[in-house]
């Protein structure tokens, strides 16, 4: 079926070369990186991670996202979501090389990788995060490549495929808690130390993913005349605007605990990221606009899915709004959520983390990497349902 | 015929791997240790050793005497007060001692002790009303080689581990760099070499007995396990000599000088909120 992505038009060429360019940026800055040491980046003793993990955590939940096509069409027999679940299990696979590459990137001896399995710890969270990691990664491509083989032969996809793509269900939820076990179970980094951390993730991830899937499904329809049917749309908006909604309520809770109980260690992350947090006569506040972006991105977002004008007869206020909501979950997981939780460092200090170009155009790169993938995949899928269709 | 000699090869390889590997997990299972602790030479439960326990949430200490060492340090801060010079004479040592490079740029900063204000290093103390004391002298902080230390459960490769004499200590070859461990740090005690360390060292003056490191590990206070295992007393405690301001020893030999002096005082740790049971004490 490879073939199907050795053809098209000159705007699908484009577009590659496009994100081939900064993929090839990506590779010499990180080329300078593996030569120097991770000192390139803007990360310190204080600040122990940076950009890469924190897309790494985002990007998981993308991942874990393409559950919520999977799920409803394959247990609940939900036949509208028949041409977009495929969209779906196919971005949770670019998701992953990203995330995988997010984690190679940000290690400090990348050759001794392969430790982790031959010295593994199986009291360390960061091993069971491979194993899922890895095994949903297996899953998706398992399933999607089979069932798309399928469909192209015209025939019912073979029975045993179905046990795959029911365990990849549960697989989707443990990867992303797994992923905020990573936090949540460190003693003395407060803003981490949360049972919410999960759910909160989970509920995020539920949102983000699909509202991707919304946008790259919209911008399908216009390019390369593959429409999911408005039925699809529609309903997938209702499961984003109530994930969104879940993780609005889980932040509000994380508020809640920090203000009213009034301990410091819970409130000074949570100052620092929102107002600014005042040490030593100095306000450091260098990723308030970030999150306070989130917040208004997230009421924009969720006041277009809300409103039937531009939620059913709007294409544009449609991708608009799940576009909101996407960079919305974004500032909040992809930014504040990691880097936040260093401030301040154990000793009650504060060091503030600015990524250096290096570092920003390496996880440029990642990302251009995974779309580059994502649309390869997409190109072979819609290749096939127009082979049928013809 | 041939299905038959199929099942039957099938159920003599269960049965091996059973026999091969049962006894070793039941093993495990009835002494509650993992895998780790196991190889760490952890052979006891982990609960009954040293001074500050949780005995409540272990039902059966009883079995398990404290009979390994565990290498404990007591740091006396008013002795450390009246001398600051000491202080600056100790972290100089113990870099010296282990080639901890110098960078300038902060975020480039690695450090085994090093000086920091009474609220840094204790910040759930209430600091309202401090004394004078408090105020002018500084605290030494380095690892606290804790008894249940969380690096070693983040680390994904061993690469950092618990000895049985309680040091925790760290396989510079087999880091891969992950930095889980200075995510999981309650006291942020962790260095990583974001650079080259060597490129911070002076290479004509360096101490030929102990390594310099690479970059991309991560690097930490190792109570001096090199000069421990010589039987000489870690660098710190040798700089501070008679005076006594540093005390290191075995806090599960109820005869040793640490015992003796942690009889006498009134210590604190540090973070002990954070069930981490620090063998790093402090007299204020």
């Amino acid at each position: 079926m490879f073939e199907k992505a050795l053809k098209g038009n000159k705007y699908y060429w484009m577009w590659l070369a496009f994100l081939g360019t900064f993929m090839a940026i990506a590779a010499f800055c990180y080329v300078r990186q593996f030569n120097y040491g991770l000192g390139l980046t803007g990360m310190s003793r204080d600040v122990s991670w940076g950009l890469y993990i924190s897309q790494f955590t985002f990007l998981v939940g993308v991942a874990a996202g393409g559950v919520m096509l999977v799920l409803p069409y394959y247990v609940h027999n939900y036949k509208a979501f028949g041409r977009i679940t495929i969209l779906g299990e196919f971005l949770a696979i670019s998701a992953l090389l990203m995330c995988l590459s997010f984690i190679v990137v940000d290690l400090g001896q990348p050759m001794r990788m392969l430790n982790v399995i031959l010295h593994a710890q199986p009291r360390s969270m960061l091993f069971y995060d491979m194993i899922v990691l890895n095994g949903y990664l297996f899953l998706n491509i398992l399933c999607g490549w089979v069932i798309l083989t399928a469909e192209r032969k015209e025939v019912k996809p073979p029975k045993w495929i179905y046990f795959f793509v029911y365990l990849s269900i549960p697989f989707a939820v443990s990867i992303h808690t797994v992923t905020a076990m990573l936090y949540c179970g460190l003693p003395g980094r407060h803003f981490w130390l949360s049972a919410i951390v999960a759910p909160r993730f989970l509920a995020s991830a539920f949102a983000a993913g699909p509202a991707l899937i919304v946008v790259v499904a919209l911008i399908l329809k216009r390019v390369a005349n593959f429409d999911v049917g408005k039925k699809a749309l529609d309903k997938l908006a209702t499961i984003i605007l109530y994930a969104a909604l879940t993780n609005m309520f889980f932040v509000g809770l994380e508020f809640f605990v920090a203000y009213y109980s009034n301990i410091p260690g819970h409130i000074h992350t949570i100052e620092y990221l929102f107002f600014g947090l005042e040490h030593d006569g100095h306000v450091y506040n260098n990723l308030v606009p970030f999150m306070r972006m989130f917040v208004l991105l997230f009421v924009v977002g969720v006041a277009l899915l809300s409103i039937p004008y531009t939620r059913r007869q709007s294409d544009f206020w449609l991708g608009a709004g799940c576009t909101a909501l996407f960079i919305s979950l974004w500032l909040d997981k992809g930014i504040g959520f990691v880097l936040g939780g260093f401030v301040p460092n154990p000793l009650n200090e504060i060091t503030e983390y600015y990524p250096t170009a290096n570092e920003i155009f390496i996880a440029l790169g990642i990302w251009a990497m995974g779309f580059f993938v994502l649309t390869i995949l997409y190109k072979i899928a819609i290749g096939v349902e127009h082979e049928i269709e013809a | 015929m041939d299905k038959k000699r199929r099942d039957f090869l099938k159920i003599a390889g269960a049965t091996t791997l059973a026999g091969l590997g049962g006894p070793a997990v039941v093993e495990r299972l009835v002494t509650g240790t993992s895998p780790a602790q196991a190889r760490a030479g952890h052979g006891e439960h982990p609960v009954a050793h040293g001074a500050k326990t949780h005995t409540a949430a272990s039902g059966h200490e009883d079995n398990n005497a404290p009979t390994g060492r565990r290498l404990g340090m007591v740091v006396d801060l008013r002795k450390l007060r009246k001398q600051p010079e000491l202080m600056e004479k100790i972290v100089h040592a113990c870099h010296a001692e282990h080639n901890v490079p110098h960078f300038p740029n902060k975020k480039d900063e690695i450090k085994w002790i090093w000086r920091t204000k009474f609220e840094n290093a204790f910040p759930e103390h209430s600091d309202y009303y401090k004394d004078k004391l408090t105020i002018a002298g500084d605290v030494l902080v380095l690892c606290n080689h804790c008894d249940e230390p969380p690096c070693v459960k983040a680390c994904p490769t061993r690469a950092t581990f618990k000895n049985k004499d309680g040091i925790v200590a760290m396989d510079y070859h087999r880091c891969i760099g992950c930095r889980f461990c200075m995510a999981a740090c309650p006291y942020g005690s962790r260095s990583f070499n974001w650079r080259d360390p060597r490129a911070g060292l002076d290479m004509n003056h360096i101490n030929h007995r102990f390594p310099t490191r690479m970059r991309g590990v991560v690097e930490k206070c190792n109570f001096c396990a090199e000069r421990v295992g010589l039987g000489k007393q870690p660098k710190c405690v040798e700089v501070c000599g008679s005076t006594k301001a540093m005390i290191f020893g075995d806090l599960n030999d109820p005869d040793s000088e640490i015992r003796q002096v942690l009889k006498d005082n009134f210590t604190i740790q540090r973070k002990p909120s954070a069930g981490t049971h620090p063998s790093v004490f402090y007299i204020v």
